[in-house]
């Protein structure tokens, strides 16, 4: 906290394995990124790229007894998460690390009432008294742009549209004024124009709050819209990760580059073929040797299927992991 | 085939007129319907020919359901679908029958809409046993040609579609559309289960099969970077309604209708440089059960006025680009 140029989290050589009946596979191999106080990272990949398994690994939160973390340090507020005891990482999760998931009718109990969903929150971290956390949960409501919630906390959640829905859920991750909030797909299940209104309010709030924030997305226009740094994923393994500038304007890994020719966009021609990445990501469990993205690479030589391509840096906090990255041309990207 | 030909690029393919789709809500001890859910309230549109028209709106604005009324996966309360002659919306099922292997449809899951028991080749077999088409050998032929049509090898005919990832099943799902050289497809929401990636492979092949089988698509989803990619004209709904219809370009050039305005705007640009200034629409969609009186979208319109609560605007042309008209149902001139 003294040292402002600290960033807020660190994930270093995060390593995060599942049992199962096949054998052990590690769903995040090797993953590191920093998110600066203030700041929003995104994370982006396709199903299965480890993106939400990384969340779950900083909150703690793996399935048990599957999944567990098997090397790698998470250090925030200078401490690494990953040697906590489960008592300690309960006063951390819900006060200083918030999360919010995609789908807010899972999120929230259907049985109870959303006043009382809130008030647990202040109740395990800020009060003793229901009465006064009650009070919190209506000024929080407030906060989050629900309409009289005074008459709000008493209702249930399948009372509330998914946009209000989602907007509880936001309220129960700020609740305590984390310094963190991670957010996984948290627009995903909701219409545009919600969407562009739920956007807007954690924009707002980030404001206003000053938390950091983890936004794992699998849409580009999200991660353009609201991240300043940007994470690109690729089953288990980090591609790129830059200033969100640099990794869509200067892409530099097949993967990210790929993916930002293969969206069809509103400006460019109708009916066209679009880019393509031909094949598919391989299953986690009969991985290649070298570079993961192999099979789907229009750049592959030789070395890539055989050695693992290291995290090197293309510029100021611009890394890539790609053997080719210095022969491939700039990126024609339209606007 | 023979009938396929006659089908002039441009002409009026299939009409709805009028078209209403109302669920009856069921509720007290008797479960009496209480109150009717207004799915669908009183749509008007063309698909012509070979065109790919794209059907976008909000969840709960009825798109989906407009799409089963035209298979008679639902059985609309009034109106006319008129294909062939024939007003589908009166049709019995057996009457129904015969214009089955005209219109076809694909849906959004293709882990949902394929039977898990039966091998790939049982289920593209189908459509060919229950229309009496060709003899065993025939129908074995047909199907490794389908496969091959749309991207997958020929042993994929003895698996079963769990062995297939989400973008190959969904190729599946074309190809059992596509067995019975349809004229329609009614594609609801085809992509949206699918990684970026796997996205436009697919888009790419339904494209393809657009040019070489002469299909016309109703392309329905709520991703509009993806319909006005892969469409011709586009209609967009809210709460039941038809409020824009117009070119694909043009109904991102000028969009005329508040709504649709706002749903434009609303889309994030994967490009960090352009921040627009976004509508952002306050509220949430009203209930289908309780519509607002007069205009849908008067309880977050942006623009509304005293008239708009009490008088349901018609839908009126207002411009025409290239032979294509652009209609909007508003009061107002934006």
């Amino acid at each position: 906290m003294s040292d402002p140029t600290t960033p807020l989290l660190e994930v270093r050589d995060l390593v995060t394995a599942f049992d199962t009946d096949a054998g052990q596979v590690r769903a995040v191999d090797g993953v590191s990124f920093v998110v600066p106080k203030g700041k929003t990272l995104g994370i982006v990949g396709e199903s299965g790229c480890g993106k939400s398994v990384t969340a779950l690994s900083i909150n703690r939160l793996l399935p048990k007894p599957m999944g567990k973390i098997l090397a790698g340090q998470v250090m925030f507020e200078g401490q690494d998460l990953t040697k906590l005891s489960p008592e300690h990482m309960l006063k951390i999760r819900g006060a200083r690390i918030g999360m919010i998931f995609q789908e807010p009718m899972t999120a929230l109990n259907p049985l109870h009432r959303i006043g009382r969903q809130l008030s647990e929150i202040f109740l395990l971290h800020k009060t003793k008294d229901p009465r006064e956390a009650l009070a919190m949960s209506v000024e929080m409501l407030r906060l989050v742009g629900i309409p009289s919630p005074e008459i709000r906390v008493s209702e249930y959640p399948h009372q509330l549209s998914g946009g209000m829905r989602q907007r509880v859920v936001i309220a129960i991750a700020l609740a305590c004024k984390p310094a963190l909030v991670i957010a996984d797909e948290p627009t995903t299940a909701l219409d545009v124009t919600i969407q562009a209104q739920i956007l807007e309010l954690m924009k707002n709030l980030q404001r206003e709050m000053g938390m950091s924030i983890v936004l794992i997305t699998h849409d580009l226009g999200v991660i353009a819209e609201v991240c300043d740094e940007v994470v690109v994923m690729y089953a288990g393994r980090i591609a790129e990760r830059g200033p969100v500038l640099e990794i869509f304007e200067n892409p530099k890994h097949p993967y990210t580059r790929g993916l930002l020719q293969s969206i069809p966009r509103l400006d460019s021609p109708r009916k066209v073929k679009l880019n393509t990445i031909e094949g598919m990501v391989p299953g986690l469990l009969d991985l290649p040797t070298g570079c993961r993205f192999q099979n789907r690479c229009p750049h592959k030589i030789a070395r890539c299927a055989e050695v693992q391509p290291p995290v090197e840096s293309v510029g100021e906090h611009h890394d890539v992991a790609c053997h080719r990255w210095r022969e491939l041309s700039p990126l024609e990207v339209r606007s | 085939m023979s009938e396929k030909s006659a089908d002039q690029p441009g002409l009026p393919l299939l009409e709805i007129r009028q078209l209403k789709m109302y669920f009856p809500v069921k509720g007290g001890v008797f479960m009496t319907a209480k109150a009717q859910c207004k799915a669908v309230d009183g749509v008007s549109l063309v698909i012509r020919a070979g065109e790919t028209l794209g059907l976008v709106g909000e969840s709960g604005c009825g798109k989906s359901t407009l799409g089963k009324c035209i298979v008679r996966l639902n059985q609309p309360t009034s109106g006319e679908i008129l294909f062939d002659g024939a007003d589908l919306a009166k049709l019995s099922r057996s009457e129904m029958k015969p214009h089955r292997r005209n219109i076809q449809m694909i849906f959004q899951d293709p882990a949902d809409s394929l039977n898990s028991r039966h091998t790939v080749g049982n289920i593209l077999e189908e459509p060919f046993i229950v229309h009496g088409i060709g003899n065993e050998a025939e129908r074995r032929a047909r199907v490794s040609e389908l496969l091959r049509t749309v991207g997958l090898p020929a042993g994929a005919a003895e698996r079963f579609p769990f062995e297939f990832s989400g973008g190959q099943r969904q190729r599946i799902g074309i190809a059992r559309a596509i067995a019975l050289n349809p004229r329609l497809v009614v594609c609801d929401e085809p992509v949206s289960a699918l990684d970026v990636s796997i996205q436009s492979q697919v888009l790419n092949l339904m494209l393809d099969l657009q040019r070489e089988l002469k299909l016309s698509y109703l392309f329905i989803a709520h991703d509009l970077a993806v319909v006005k990619h892969i469409s011709d004209r586009i209609v967009v709904m809210y709460l039941g309604h038809v409020v824009e219809t117009a070119s694909a370009e043009e109904i991102y050039r000028s969009p005329r209708h508040p709504y649709t305005r706002a749903l434009i705007s609303a889309i994030p640009v994967p490009n960090p440089r352009k921040h627009r200034d976004r509508i952002i629409l306050q509220g949430d969609v009203p209930s289908p059960i309780n519509p607002p009186s007069g205009c849908p979208f008067h309880t977050r319109c942006p623009h509304v006025q005293e008239r708009c609560r009490v008088e349901k605007p018609a839908l009126r042309t207002v411009a025409t680009t290239a032979g294509i008209e652009q209609q909007v149902a508003c009061h107002l001139d934006l």
